[in-house]
């Protein structure tokens, strides 16, 4: 049995030199066990497997499988490393493989990345930044903070998102996993937090309700719509889903009413001036 | 007025408007930059409401007074609704705070018609302005042009927003005629013809190689207002047929007329057409990405889309005859027809067929409704037999439609 360490979570380069030399001695799948090092080692949990410079044929890959490998590799489950490592030892045998997609590893690598797409478009879309001012001797400091918590390792790789689109502000975003921090100008990352480090109150979060409220239509009521695509998981951290069950209670109430409401006759006097106006 | 109740009449005002798309245009940072702002192409939804609807936008009006009396709008100059009015700073000021804090893409800003068109359109551009001039601004602007606001204004227009869009209103002008007398067919058709030359012209090099100037890289998209007149939905296809040909449109959205508060007498309301909305929008999927002709979709006597299945399915249980398709041997714009199979599902078994045949075991793999293909294609180990033929196949294929899960949520 041989016994890979990686540095991290996310750590490509490592999975990808321990995978080539893997191969290149003709070691299996069922061989390996993959470890991340900041996990509580076992008792045997010592890595005997030293990636090495090797000689010989080099297998040369799809780009495809990289890209896809650089993705699936952020997906939280242990056990993503050796799945990968398999698809690997396949693709010498059946280059085509990755056409496949109803093979059962093409498969499952295909929806372990595009969870981690997913899980990706949804950080960029529901962090929300709380606005904060903190005295620092006689300075004060303006910036934005943010609580969020991904489903998968996708923090890195969010950042050239964030950084471009918030260039010139100040702002961190924490999460469990990891912490990531924008000065204006350079971008650095520390441990996890825990969520009472972040702030929970901003005074423009009011206006973002007010507005939430006055743009849902109550007479076009689908709630499973917008859970496909804002899970329950999101809510609380999104200021204005403590709307939600309100708006969606009252809804048909609103729509009957404006149903059965009479028609009212014109009170403003441009109504007039127009139609006099017209002839 | 205090700021939060404006906003709360001038989103309202606004919410009519189904379009909230934040795609389609160039990719921008606010790298090198002295603001903040940028876009990333596919467009981003950073909240729904309970409306199923996306939230990307700040979604308002500057204001909601207008000279217009179109019966079935929400701001018509006879509703006795509230009337509120934005200050360019105040538009310019929320949408930079809500964007800070990640609450939405950008701005979409519409007006009611105060004094005339070139007055209207002006100060919806000087909002635009400010946000690009003074805050170097790099996120997602959308305006709604008035039609018939002169052609200095729209290239101005053009110069700051990522897209423009007129809104049609009724898929025929006699339609128009009648339920918004002041609104002009014609000069809505102009607007768009032009719109489609400035936009065709921005992507062109001039002859002296100079980049032409920059204009609504996003494109233009209309809107239709689907139940509050009688047009059949063979018509309504027709129309945008034709918009999306003649006038190049990034999108055709539909928007069953809804309830709204203080309503016209002319018009008495009903629950919106949801249904009919979503097939219209399935059969306009079938134009752009399955290879529909607009003339084949609608399939009943009616000259309506069939509520109970899918305007592809209809078409497949009314062309029996050119099923089942061999999934490993027939063309590409035959599959893209077969019921349930997503233009997606097509890729890949696409690709795959070129390795080795597909079973119905890999099909059950992929992310289809074996219930809804199965009747229409043939596989090694699976053949329809008199399925495809059978009477009820179209009962058996139905879905449930009915919005059931309201009930859930309803007040006792």
């Amino acid at each position: 049995m041989q016994l890979v360490r990686l540095k991290c979570e996310t750590d490509f380069e490592g999975w990808r030199n321990a995978a080539r030399s893997l191969l290149a001695q003709g070691i299996a799948p069922e061989e390996v066990v993959w470890r991340v090092s900041n996990k509580i080692t076992g008792l045997f949990d010592t890595p005997n497997f030293v990636p090495t410079q090797t000689q010989g044929p080099q297998l040369t890959v799809p780009r495809d499988f990289l890209v896809l490998c650089k993705t699936a590799i952020l997906y939280r489950d242990p056990a993503r490393f050796g799945l990968l490592y398999r698809l690997l030892w396949r693709l010498r045998k059946e280059p085509d493989l990755l056409q496949v997609a109803f093979d059962p590893d093409v498969l499952k690598v295909r929806n372990m990345a595009q969870a981690v797409q997913r899980d990706l478009h949804k950080m960029k879309a529901f962090v929300r930044f709380k606005e904060v001012h903190i005295q620092e001797n006689d300075k004060v400091w303006s910036g934005f903070i943010a609580w969020f918590e991904p489903s998968h390792f996708v923090v890195q790789a969010s950042a050239p998102f964030f950084t471009g689109r918030f260039t010139n502000m100040h702002w961190s975003i924490l999460t469990p996993d990891i912490c990531m921090h924008w000065d204006g100008e350079k971008l650095s990352y520390s441990q996890g937090a825990n969520k009472i480090d972040a702030p929970t109150e901003d005074a423009g979060e009011d206006l973002w309700r007010a507005y939430y409220r006055s743009i849902f239509n109550p007479a076009r009521l689908k709630v499973s719509a917008m859970q496909a695509q804002m899970p329950k998981k999101y809510w609380h951290n999104l200021p204005e889903a403590e709307l939600i069950s309100e708006l969606i209670v009252n809804a048909d109430k609103r729509k009957d009413e404006m149903i059965a409401a009479l028609p009212t006759e014109p009170q403003r006097k441009i109504v007039k001036y127009i139609a006099e106006r017209k002839g | 007025m205090e700021l939060k109740k404006k906003l709360e009449i001038l989103a309202d005002a606004a919410k009519y408007d189904a379009s909230c798309a934040s795609s389609g245009t160039e990719k921008r940072t606010s790298i090198g930059g002295n603001g903040i702002g940028s876009t990333t192409g596919m467009g981003i939804c950073h909240s729904y409401a309970p409306d199923g609807r996306c939230i990307s936008l700040l979604k308002i009006l500057l204001t909601n007074f207008c000279v217009y009396d179109c019966v079935y709008c929400v701001n018509r100059v006879s509703s006795n609704v509230p009337r509120a009015r934005f200050s360019v700073e105040e538009v310019v000021n929320l949408t930079l705070s809500f964007y800070r804090r990640n609450y939405i893409e950008g701005l979409f800003l519409s007006s009611g018609i105060i004094r005339n068109p070139d007055y209207t359109m002006e100060q919806v551009v000087e909002v635009a302005r400010v946000l690009r001039e003074v805050h170097d601004f790099r996120g997602y602007i959308h305006l709604k042009t008035i039609p018939d606001a002169s052609p200095e204004l729209m290239a101005r227009a053009g110069l700051y927003a990522d897209r423009l869009s007129i809104n049609i209103e009724l898929p025929t002008i006699a339609s128009l005629h009648t339920l918004a007398p002041e609104k002009d067919g014609q000069a809505i058709r102009r607007s768009m013809g032009q719109l489609r030359l400035k936009i065709d012209e921005s992507k062109d090099k001039t002859l002296t190689g100079k980049k032409p100037q920059r204009f609504a890289p996003g494109g233009q998209s209309t809107q239709m207002i689907v139940g509050a007149d009688a047009t059949d939905d063979r018509v309504i296809l027709n129309t945008s047929a034709n918009l999306y040909g003649a006038y190049r449109l990034r999108r055709v959205y539909y928007s069953a007329f809804s309830p709204i508060p203080d309503a016209s007498k002319m018009l008495p309301l009903k629950a919106p057409p949801l249904v009919r909305e979503h097939r219209l929008y399935q059969a306009d999927w079938l134009m752009r990405f399955y290879g529909f002709d607009a003339v084949e979709i609608v399939t009943g006597q009616d000259g309506m889309l069939d509520l109970d299945v899918d305007p592809k399915t209809a078409w497949a249980l009314q062309h029996r005859e050119q099923f089942p398709v061999d999934l490993n041997r027939a063309p590409k714009a035959m599959l893209l027809r077969v019921p349930g199979l997503g233009v997606t599902s097509v890729e890949r078994i696409l690709t795959a067929r070129n390795v080795r045949a597909v079973r119905y075991e890999d099909l059950t793999r992929l992310r289809v409704s074996m219930k809804k293909v199965l009747p229409f294609i043939v596989l090694p180990d699976h053949q329809p037999g008199r399925s495809l033929d059978a009477n009820d196949l179209k009962q058996r294929l139905q879905q449930s439609i009915a919005p059931q899960q309201f009930s859930l949520f309803k007040a006792a």
